[in-house]
């Protein structure tokens, strides 16, 4: 078990990424094509060790983390011609399978949420080259709209996505009432609004 | 169909980051599967999943790329194609496509129990250990419910029919997600009734919305 009063959802430690947004949607697209072993390896070594982090703060112990991370990058390996360069980066996709496996696991309930999926069998295609900067732009505005955010709203913000709380969970957790923890996650949300949506 | 009323955003940020408790989640995808809007919203902010993510401290696993997966990968699996759209039937297409596993295409099909004058139930099966409650409720065309109030979180969508109490309107694929403070005594469109489906987080200290529901009538 992870002790959350150690964890300050305030941390957002600078990480030099290893892997680039370029790179990530490379490598998918040549495990989708070309069953790339190679590629797939990278995936995983960039991947695995966050998903079995991110399995652990919900409370999975460390072997069970481990293979929930193993599960994850298969089902990356088994889906990634599903992965569609239009419906957002490489690495949403990828938090969204490790997101419904923690549902479908951990909690043991039913993952409503699809994995957004491309509407037809083509293997997905790199995204041009400035629709790519579009997207590294984007990480780089949402991160910093996060690390903008007051204490209490991270905190609630972290909380929902990475310990996987739920509004009632977190209420209980800070002892506030459920309706500050909701309009906490209502103000979050217009300090990282115009970094997360597109522009019509 | 118009939609005027959507789930709260702070509903459907605990929907992306999947730590919504399952009948709420139920309700919501029941939801986007009827409102492109809030899908695209949704699909938005899963990037502050991504962020966080991309921000959480690695842990080193044990092995690299495990035997499983290496046996898995020269089993030359075949790559998982989208899935087919489902056949279940659309009957009036009436039930949101993410319910018709559970319940079938036809609202009218189902086994009604009655719970009080004009008002039916029939309950979805939630896992195990799913801390909460999802109804379908049907109400009879012209019905005021009475007065009552809201305890911990909850979240009504229609599937058939309106209904309007003090805090709107809300016809077919509208979602009331009230705060618990609310009290209010919906009234049922006098032609239609109203058929919704109403997601409760169980909170102890509150009576389901069964029990709310048909406390005036059974006097208890």
């Amino acid at each position: 078990m992870v002790n959350v009063s150690e964890v300050s959802p305030r941390t957002y430690r600078p990480v030099i990424s290893t892997i680039t947004t370029r790179t990530m949607a490379d490598l998918l697209h040549r495990v989708a094509s070309a069953r790339d072993v190679e590629a797939f390896k990278k995936l995983f070594q960039s991947f695995a060790p966050r998903v079995k982090s991110y399995m652990m703060r919900q409370g999975a112990d460390p072997h069970t983390a481990e293979e929930l991370a193993q599960e994850t990058l298969l089902m990356v390996w088994r889906k990634a011609a599903l992965y569609s360069g239009d419906k957002g980066s490489a690495s949403t996709w990828i938090f969204t399978i490790a997101r419904n496996l923690r549902i479908d696991r951990l909690r043991r309930e039913v993952a409503w949420q699809p994995l957004p999926e491309g509407a037809d069998d083509e293997p997905s295609t790199d995204p041009l080259p400035d629709e790519e900067l579009d997207l590294r732009e984007r990480r780089d505005l949402v991160r910093a709209a996060l690390a903008e955010l007051p204490a209490d709203q991270s905190e609630v913000v972290s909380l929902s996505y990475i310990e996987g709380l739920s509004h009632s969970e977190i209420a209980e957790r800070l002892k506030l009432p459920l309706g500050t923890v909701k309009s906490r996650m209502r103000l979050a949300y217009l300090k990282v609004r115009s970094a997360v949506e597109d522009l019509a | 169909m118009t939609i005027k009323n959507h789930p709260d955003i702070a509903s459907l940020m605990s929907c992306a980051a999947g730590s919504q408790p399952e009948a709420l989640a139920a309700v919501v995808a029941s939801h986007l599967s009827v409102c492109p809007e809030c899908t695209r919203r949704v699909a938005s902010l899963e990037r502050i999943g991504e962020a966080l993510f991309d921000h959480i401290e690695p842990v080193a696993l044990k092995s690299s790329v495990p035997a499983a997966i290496a046996r898995s990968m020269e089993a030359e699996n075949p790559i998982e194609s989208p899935r087919a759209l489902d056949n279940l039937g659309l009957g009036k297409g009436e039930v949101p496509a993410p319910l018709r596993a559970l319940i079938g295409p036809d609202l009218d099909a189902l086994p009604w129990k009655r719970i009080g004058p004009g008002v039916w139930c029939h309950t979805l099966k939630l896992s195990k250990q799913a801390r909460g409650n999802l109804h379908l409720i049907k109400v009879a065309p012209g019905t005021k419910l009475p007065d009552h109030g809201h305890g911990g979180e909850e979240m009504t969508l229609v599937l058939r029919g309106s209904y309007k109490d003090t805090t709107g309107h809300y016809g077919v694929g509208d979602v009331a997600d009230l705060d618990g403070e609310i009290e209010h005594a919906p009234t049922t469109d006098a032609q239609e009734g109203c058929i919704c489906l109403i997601a409760s987080e169980k909170a102890a200290r509150f009576k389901g919305v069964l029990a709310r529901l048909m406390q005036p009538f059974l006097g208890i």
